[in-house]
């Protein structure tokens, strides 16, 4: 065998084989689609996404509450997370060298790092035992303090790829340094840094440990923030538990909601990116 | 090292078109015995160089040899690599621009910078061109500025390329109207001197031609100095010639000279091909 052969062979040997790797990755994300879909799709109508949780015993009803509640403590916890997230990003791509920005960046990773059921116990000690009541508030701080490392590194990473030519070039226009930041380079790494933004929400979404003692549930409608609140996460894991066969179905629809949620995040943040760098492309 | 300033004998009356001597012109730039480290590591060793008002200056000289190095010293771009540290001195009109309490913005406002690579922000044409004038705040009105940004493109000859589409994304510019744009950007907070490091090395060469027009129009108005690896270039668009050779300014006169008569023979093998 000569050693174009053995090329050609060992060639499609490694290429067959990152297939099938890829084949291994996709393979639970296939399942678990497929299997929340089956089990969620019979349970899923109309009145899910629009009636209350019913009585145990009583057939039907909705998670309307907790799908209104999941929205709004995600949505807290982006007003907590995106300012810090960016703003710190944005201070450890610029003093990338100094001895601060590293230990801002290594906070970060530890951040990312601790278990979410353990950023919920802290959240429970600063924001809920003082006022002696779980809110959705309590719950929107423990999901800010969960994306505050995602934001903050994607920040920091898209703000490095910007060329630094941008930035010399508004420098030399007589831009401070702040205002070359701001008007220049930050605007260039946007699509990226919205794109993260979205990742970031997608991914706490799901989250229900650091829920369980913040936000904790509510049975009824409530959108005020200092109140407890229920969220679908909590609510699928609450029915999920419970002995009763009708709420296992409600929790699989629940799932679902959940699942369509994350991907229609997931999707927003393709298209945001794709349409904000055509318009800065100018295609 | 000797500064070399010898030239072809002065006439009694100089021929109408010929350019001034460098020391019958006012000096838009003197430099005095600058040194810049990177580091430990000197980058440049003790340039004296006087660059004469309205007349375009070239750098020339193999890679590596300083002369980007040194035109970003005069406008204290390389302030913002870390580590860098420069002697001597550069005085713009008469002040040294390297003196403590020295406003970088209004420096940088005074003596505008093409880059090697056109650089336009991710905006549409018109906001690359009125940035500068935005952020220094040099236009009173919307109409005031839209006038400026008209007068800006027409300087750098791209007027009538882009006129129909001010508010498209720059970056579906052509990389030689690109160039052109990053040029009115620069003139548009009209800047007294104009440095180029190497504007039409990534060009073609009708791009490039386009660019040496460009910068012949503007000399009237503007002190220019040019970096380029390209001797032709330098030749065909410049007055004076400085030659840099390993950090140091090995000769500086007039370009006919430098090209045709070299006082030095590092120059002459330079200009000849016989290195770089």
């Amino acid at each position: 065998m000569n050693r174009d052969t053995r090329r050609r062979i060992l060639s499609h040997v490694v290429i067959t084989l990152c297939g099938m790797a890829i084949l291994v990755a996709l393979v639970p994300l296939v399942l678990v689609l497929f299997h929340v879909i089956s089990q969620g799709i019979s349970s899923l109508n109309f009145a899910f996404f629009t009636e209350m949780p019913r009585p145990v015993g009583e057939p039907g009803g909705g998670m309307a509450n907790a799908i209104a509640g999941s929205l709004i403590v995600t949505l807290l916890g982006a007003v907590f997370a995106i300012p810090i997230g960016v703003m710190s990003g944005i201070y450890a791509a610029e003093y990338s060298g100094t001895r601060i920005a590293g230990a801002v960046r290594f906070a970060a990773d530890t951040l990312n790092g601790v278990p979410s059921i353990v950023i919920g116990v802290f959240v429970y000690t600063i924001a809920v035992l003082p006022f002696r009541s779980f809110s959705a508030l309590a719950g929107g701080l423990a999901l800010g303090i969960m994306m505050i490392p995602l934001i903050m590194r994607t920040t920091e990473e898209l703000l490095r790829l910007v060329p630094p030519t941008l930035r010399e070039g508004a420098l030399a226009l007589g831009a401070t340094r702040a205002r070359a930041v701001f008007t220049v380079v930050v605007p260039a790494a946007l699509p990226g840094i919205l794109t993260g933004i979205l990742l970031a929400l997608a991914r706490i979404a799901g989250e229900t440990a650091p829920l369980l003692f913040t936000a904790f549930n509510n049975r009824f409608w409530s959108t005020d923030v200092t109140q407890p609140i229920s969220t679908l996460t909590v609510q699928v894991f609450t029915y999920a538990i419970a002995p009763y066969e009708d709420w296992h179905r409600q929790a699989w629809a629940g799932a679902l909601v959940l699942v369509m949620m994350v991907f229609i995040c997931s999707l927003l943040a393709r298209l945001a990116t794709a349409r904000m760098e055509r318009m800065q492309r100018g295609g | 090292m000797t500064l070399v300033h010898t030239s072809v004998p002065a006439l009694a009356v100089p021929p109408r078109d010929a350019p001034l001597e460098p020391w019958q012109r006012p000096v838009a730039i003197d430099v005095e015995r600058l040194n810049f480290f990177y580091g430990a590591k000197r980058a440049l060793e003790d340039i004296s160089v006087r660059i004469s008002s309205h007349l375009v200056t070239a750098f020339i000289g193999p890679s590596g040899c300083g002369k980007s190095t040194f035109l970003r010293t005069l406008n204290r771009m390389n302030d913002i690599i870390p580590g860098t540290r420069v002697e001597g001195k550069v005085l713009i009109e008469g002040r040294d621009i390297y003196a403590p309490g020295t406003d970088v913005v209004a420096l940088r406002r005074r003596v505008g910078m093409v880059f090697q690579k056109s650089n336009p922000f991710p905006k549409t044409i018109f906001e690359n061109v009125a940035y500068g004038v935005r952020i220094n705040g040099l236009t009173r009105s919307r109409a005031e500025l839209e006038e400026r940004v008209e007068e800006s493109l027409q300087s750098a000859a791209i007027w009538d390329e882009v006129k129909d589409r001010l508010h498209d994304s720059a970056l579906a510019l052509s990389g030689g109207q690109q160039q052109r744009l990053c040029i009115a950007r620069a003139l548009a907070i009209r800047p007294e001197i104009l440095l180029m490091d190497e504007p039409a090395s990534a060009l073609d060469p009708i791009a490039t031609q386009r660019i040496e027009e460009l910068i012949y129009s503007l000399k009237s108005s503007y002190t220019i100095v040019i970096v380029t690896h390209n001797m032709q270039q330098a030749a065909r668009v410049s007055d004076r010639t400085a030659f840099f050779w390993l950090g140091r300014l090995i000769e500086y006169g007039a370009t006919d000279r430098i090209f045709t008569n070299p006082a030095e023979k590092l120059t002459e093998d330079y200009v000849t091909g016989r290195f770089g």
